[in-house]
């Protein structure tokens, strides 16, 4: 199959139709092992040509900074942008539909036979893994905003890791304190 | 453990969640320790292992991570809980995400847009941060668990191999019974 999209550099794009984002965003749900940002960029940039790499980060950057995951965002305004509220509507049921079938089916087996000491066994092993992969997505977030040298950034990375995560304090309310303090910090060095 | 008695259950994950959802900055990552707090901590819906059971089985589901809250609710009231809490979830932002996505290209150079896109960075690495302290410390139970965190965050950071891999390895070494 070949698409034209592609092919030509800096022509326009072409325009998906409602099934396609359908079937599109199934396809990343499905493969999207270990988040499903990465592989919404291959389809999209790479493979479909719906968008260029920078179309698709300032979507991405609107996406990281909206509240609720990241993924979810993405492709509401992905699906909005080319189809609309119903663009919006497939995009997101493409991409949520199958995962959550599959995971309620996952949870009823685990309430069967999660008190069986392998299964136990393998998923703490997964469970020890799980947190590393988390430690080092935030290494990887995290580097190039402490290499700026003395800016507030890591100081309010720091004070909300703290507050969230040793001291145990209510996500809303550390939100509502440090966000605008942050944004406030951003605006005046701005 | 399970309280069948109506819709109180359903009512409180789908209070919860929605609430969660608008603050949920950084993703569904940056919401684990919340989910954790409410779970384990103030509801009494399930203890740490299974807290980190669950979100093994989440890592290990294709698609996006917030499914951890299908297999949350559908823990507390069956298929009825994973539906609500997952719709909670989502719901909210997905509108938010909505509306904001038709306007947010027309302040394309507003300053104030390009102060939240910066001020939000740190807020959510915090958040993110936060989680992955969390995870590991309902996770790792002895050094070797420790060890294998530390392992993985190694590999994950320094390298752009397939996660499964590595939770194949960490499952192999669990199964053994180190862990």
């Amino acid at each position: 199959m070949s698409d034209p999209a592609v092919a030509i550099p800096g022509a326009k794009p072409h325009q998906p139709t409602l099934s396609e984002l359908f079937v599109s965003f199934v396809g990343v749900s499905v493969s999207g092992f270990g988040g499903a940002l990465p592989w919404a960029r291959r389809m999209i940039v790479d493979r479909r040509g719906w968008m260029t790499a920078e179309e698709f980060n300032e979507v991405f950057a609107l996406a990281q900074f909206l509240p609720g995951p990241n993924v979810v965002n993405f492709s509401i305004v992905f699906g909005q942008r080319f189809g609309g509220g119903p663009g919006a509507a497939v995009a997101i049921a493409g991409l949520l539909g199958p995962p959550v079938a599959i995971v309620t089916v996952i949870g009823a087996l685990y309430a069967y036979f999660g008190d069986i000491n392998a299964l136990g066994r393998i998923l703490t092993g997964i469970s020890a893994a799980a947190a590393g992969l988390i430690i080092g997505m935030v290494a990887k977030m995290a580097m190039p905003l402490f290499r700026n040298g003395m800016t507030p950034a890591p100081f309010i990375a720091i004070v909300g890791f703290i507050a969230v995560g040793v001291l145990r304090y209510p996500l809303p309310l550390v939100l509502i304190v440090l966000a605008p303090i942050s944004v406030a910090l951003a605006w005046v060095r701005r | 453990m399970r309280d069948d008695s109506g819709f109180g259950p359903l009512l409180a994950l789908a209070g919860y969640f929605a609430v969660l959802s608008l603050f949920a900055i950084g993703g569904a990552n940056a919401a684990v320790p919340e989910m954790h707090r409410i779970a384990v901590e103030a509801m009494h819906w399930m203890n740490d292992r299974q807290f980190s059971d669950m979100y093994a089985l989440a890592q290990l589901s294709p698609g996006p991570n917030v499914i951890i809250v299908t297999l949350i609710g559908f823990h507390v009231a069956g298929v009825a809980g994973a539906a609500v809490a997952t719709i909670a979830m989502v719901g909210p932002t997905c509108t938010v995400a909505f509306f904001v996505g038709r306007t947010w290209d027309h302040f394309k150079d507003a300053p104030w847009r390009a102060a939240i896109q910066t001020g939000m960075v740190p807020v959510s690495l915090g958040m993110v941060a936060a989680s992955a302290f969390v995870v590991a410390r309902a996770a790792d139970h002895n050094a070797i668990a420790g060890a294998v965190t530390v392992a993985t965050g190694v590999t994950a950071y320094c390298t752009r191999i397939n996660p499964l891999w590595l939770f194949a390895v960490a499952g192999v070494v669990g199964l053994a019974g180190y862990l």
